[in-house]
């Protein structure tokens, strides 16, 4: 029985559990054994100015090193130049825009948001850094903020001189009486409504850290990152060096939820402090630090329209999406992109309209945060259906049945131009009712409502499909040696941070060759040893790398049934691996029998050695269906998840172990984002959430354990039938807890509450639907 | 102050955190500092058999005192602690950032409350934060070490007095 679908505990897992991991800021290794602390001099200001530096007083603290300002970064190349298109982005254009909207390291002559990089102070050691820091006396003439994506959109103050808006980016017939409405000319009913996709910040337990040591023209480059090689491409190109005189290194990562592709601008600033004072640096940034300097996620207003008969039909659909991006369009250009291009979700809607502007505003860049863009259109999607059941007055489980697309179209090509490859979404919405008890909940509800019960019972469903690999062309990487005593090595480019790589790789060997896991070493995130790779995002992992390290087991299987034959004189057709016990054999003689060790070490000077480098045709689209049960109390407003079932198809399961944590970890974002997270700024733009005491991460207390049901269809795209499966809980989990919450307080009137839904919303819309009511 | 069985002395500036005493004096790294507020859980360890935030608290305030840290669970990752051993099996870890933290919140748990129903250990593991498992794997781990009396392995304290504290096993970076 191969070993793959069973579940395996960890390899990582001992040394996590009894000496810690390795993080960057762990490292003992000796190129840093003298290495210096750096420590940022952040804006403390929205916009403004900088009119003045003097770190006169900060060059007299103890233990500084040097104060380096944009003054000092003369040894550095051009930023790049405006692109040719205008720096209209679009499609295909994640990196930073670049021309007029081109983002600095160390600020120039302005600041932009609360936490941009001003200086960076080198200190013996870290709490020298923190005093001297604050010696930086740095003027600042105030500017209007662009807090917010209406004043943005306003545009009466600009972000960038040089441009004629804040709008960076406009896809589509975007904006209010923007789009085709006779789209929506066959509706029996049509329904429209603004809704917030609130910021959120990703909160890694280990912040955002790097090392970084120059020594014999080489730069060497330790970092917190989910792409070591990627990290690589912008060091590179941020310093104006040869990527061939760049290493980098990505120890264990404590999570990145997508904030840590790549490397981002306070880390090529370290890199060059270090290769500029030729003293190696390590940087660990604070919470603090974290919370306005990290990427944020999500931050997106939708203004979503649905139409469609009373009997249930939708026909028609509308997204219009402003990307609030932050201060610099970084990837938060191309999120609405996805957003569109996942829009109709797992329906089978007509007509479909998408359009987007992304905007900037003085407030943190916005990134990827675990879903980047999918959960954004699965949240609008699903605010819409039940926006739609309820304005019918029809049950939102049946109205999503009969619009989910039927299980013989697939592949499916949607109206927004995605292939969806196979899927059985109407027995996922099956499976969660029946496994909730949908019939004997909605009774329930009944009752409580009949009493007038202070604690409300709400019911919400999410139904999705999303896309994992979306650069499915971009490959993944994977070199295998089996070596002379019969272990075997694994080089992968894609890099783990709490995935559980080392395992599933080491599986994927095992049954691939019967070499048992415990003979194999996984080996990621070091670009000395594997130069080309590109690491861990998108759930793209086991769908790439994962069957890059298939290909390689295969190559190496070949090649090690040449060595075996000419090692037991026999027949290549007559040998056979055995991987259970891993040996070859001939075919009808088990007496004839040799080793991995035999095979590899008879391979002498050529050795055992595959390299592979897979791509998929195209994308995957997992799906599933989420039903959460909260509990609301109607007095306090507070509402509660009692219960969380769910269906996520990713396709075949490779390690039913690591698939589940992956659920668990993605549920519990999404309940966050619907019942607690939000990244807010007053109008100033001053971050008010900049702590961990006020932005609201989910505790173990305020969450129930989930209720997973397991289904799997496989794709045909890969050989493995393997989708993503990292970003679905944030998917599922989001919408169905947010229209868990409305479904609790619908009979007194509501029928929507932006996320996050606390106490405070919830009261507000029931105390505000009381009054409309008794006004009628 | 007596760490993980072993006496460790050193002179530090006043304001040395016992976490940063931990981690740079000490040589014991498994401790992570997650936030600056006192709110992620990062940071515990067991002072005096009682969990603490060592990101809370100085090191001179641990002088003289008892604390044990993760790496003084076990003596080696052949022979984990009854709750490192649950947090492996029921997969309670991902990054391992929160893990080191949480394990010693967890071990203090079952010595307080040796039985605790899933809420008590909801309750009682609020102030550890963990980013990945959304807590589901760890409540459970928690719940199997009650199961197999792991609040009868005693805190820690696995190693004799003479424990080099410098030579806990790393992983070659």
């Amino acid at each position: 029985m191969s070993i793959l679908g069973t579940r395996v505990v960890r390899t990582e897992d001992p040394q996590l559990l009894t000496a810690g991991g390795t993080y960057v800021d762990d490292l003992r290794v000796p190129e840093l054994a003298t290495a210096a602390r750096a420590t940022f001099v952040r804006s403390p200001i929205a916009h403004a100015l900088i009119t003045g530096i003097d770190a006169s007083a900060a060059h007299e603290a103890p233990g500084v090193v040097a104060v380096l300002t944009v003054a000092d970064m003369n040894d550095l190349p051009p930023p790049p130049p405006a692109p040719e298109d205008g720096g209209g982005g679009g499609e295909g254009a994640p990196l930073p825009l670049g021309g007029p909207w081109a983002e600095p390291l160390l600020a120039v002559d302005r600041v932009r948001f609360v936490g941009e990089p001003v200086a960076i102070v080198i200190t013996d050691d870290r709490y020298q850094g923190e005093d001297a820091a604050e010696l930086v006396s740095v003027d600042y003439e105030p500017l209007p903020a662009v807090a917010h994506a209406d004043e943005a959109l306003a545009g009466e103050t600009l972000l960038f001189p040089g441009t004629e808006s804040n709008v960076a980016v406009t896809i589509g017939s975007a904006g209010a009486g923007a789009g085709d409405s006779s789209a929506f000319d066959g509706c029996d009913v049509v329904v429209e409504r603004t809704i917030e996709n609130q910021r959120l910040a990703p909160v890694p337990l280990e912040g955002r850290a790097v090392a970084a040591s120059w020594a014999g023209g080489k730069l060497t480059v330790w970092v917190s990152t989910q792409n070591a090689q990627i990290a690589r491409f912008i060091l590179a190109g941020a310093l104006g060096l040869d990527p061939a005189s760049i290493r980098v290194v990505a120890p264990d990562v404590g999570g990145g939820f997508g904030a840590k592709i790549g490397v981002d601008r306070d880390g090529l600033i370290v890199a060059w402090a270090a290769r500029h004072t030729g003293r190696a640096l390590r940087w660990a940034e604070t919470r603090s630090e974290n919370l306005v300097g990290m990427t944020h996620g999500r931050a997106q207003r939708h203004a979503i329209k649905i139409g469609g008969t009373r009997d249930g039909r939708i026909l028609a659909y509308r997204l219009d999406i402003v990307q609030d991006t932050g201060a610099y369009p970084r990837l938060g250009g191309f999120l609405p992109f996805l957003t569109s291009l996942m829009a109709v979700g797992p329906y089978a809607i007509p007509q479909v309209q998408t359009a987007y502007r992304v905007v900037v505003s003085n407030t943190t860049p916005i990134n990827a945060y675990r879903g980047a863009g999918r959960p954004e259109a699965t949240a609008a999607i699903e605010r819409a259906v039940d926006l739609f059941a309820a304005e019918i007055g029809m049950d939102p489980a049946e109205v999503r049945r009969i619009n989910l697309v039927p299980k013989d179209k697939f592949p499916y090509s949607s109206p927004c131009g995605a292939v969806y490859d196979t899927g059985d979404y109407v027995a996922a919405l099956d499976k969660v009712l029946t496994a909730a008890g949908y019939t004997e909940l909605r009774a329930e509800q009944a009752r409580r409502r009949e009493r007038g019960d202070v604690l409300q019972l709400g019911i919400g469903l999410a139904s999705y499909v999303e896309i994992t690999a979306a650069d499915a062309a971009g490959g993944e990487t994977a070199r295998l040696i089996v070596h002379g005593d019969g272990t075997a090595t694994v080089y992968t480019g894609s890099s783990a941070h709490g995935q559980g790589h080392h395992t599933a790789w080491a599986m994927l060997v095992q049954s691939e060759l019967g070499i048992p896991m415990a003979n194999v070493t996984v080996i990621h995130g070091d670009t000395d040893l594997i130069p080309e790779g590109v690491g861990t995002y998108a759930s793209r992992s086991l769908q790439l790398g994962g069957v890059a390290v298939q290909r390689a087991a295969i190559d190496v299987k070949e090649q090690a049934r040449r060595v075996a034959a000419d090692l037991m004189e026999a027949s290549e057709t007559d040998l056979e691996l055995d991987t259970e016990l891993g040996i070859w054999q001939v075919r009808g003689d088990p007496a004839a029998s040799r080793t991995w060790a035999d095979v590899a070490a008879h391979a002498g000077s050529k050795g055992l050695e595959a390299s592979a480098n897979f791509t998929e045709g195209q994308p995957t689209f997992p799906f599933g269906s989420h039903l959460a049960v909260a509990e609301v109390d109607i007095e306090t407003g507070k509402a509660r998840l009692i219960r969380h079932v769910t269906v996520d198809d990713a396709g075949t399961v490779v390690s039913p172990l690591l698939a589940e944590g992956q659920r668990h970890g993605g549920i519990a974002q999404g309940v966050a984002q619907a019942l607690l997270e939000e990244m807010v700024y007053d109008s100033e733009g001053n971050p008010v959430t900049s702590t961990l005491a006020d932005y609201a991460i989910i505790t173990a207390a305020e969450l129930p354990s989930f209720e997973l049901l397991s289904s799997e269809t496989p794709t045909t795209i890969n050989p493995l039938g393997v989708k993503g499966i990292g970003e679905a809980g944030t998917i599922g989990a989001t919408p169905a807890t947010q229209n868990a919450v409305i479904d609790a307080v619908s009979h007194l009137g509501v029928s929507h509450i932006d996320m996050p839904t606390t106490p405070t919303r919830v009261w507000a819309a029931i105390s505000a639907a009381g009054e409309s009511g008794a006004s009628q | 102050m007596t760490v993980n069985g072993g006496q460790i002395g050193a002179e530090v500036a006043d304001r040395t955190l016992l976490v940063h005493f931990l981690r740079d004096v000490a040589g014991l790294t498994a401790a992570n500092v997650g936030c600056d507020t006192s709110s992620c859980g990062a940071c515990t360890v067991l002072v005096d058999g009682q969990s603490v935030k060592s990101c809370t608290l100085l090191a001179a305030q641990a002088d003289g005192r008892e604390v044990v840290t993760v790496e003084g669970l076990a003596s080696g990752p052949d022979e984990m602690h009854p709750m490192q051993q649950a947090f492996r099996a029921e997969h309670a870890l991902q990054c391992g950032f929160c893990t080191p933290g949480m394990v010693m919140a967890a071990v203090s748990l079952l010595a307080e409350n040796p039985s605790p129903t899933e809420d008590e250990v909801r309750t009682a593991l609020e102030g550890n934060l963990c980013r990945c498992t959304g807590y589901h794997n760890i409540v459970r781990a928690v719940l199997a070490a009650a199961r197999d009396g792991a609040a009868a392995a005693a805190p820690a304290l696995a190693r004799d007095g003479s424990a080099d504290l410098a030579a806990t096993e790393r992983r070659p970076a």
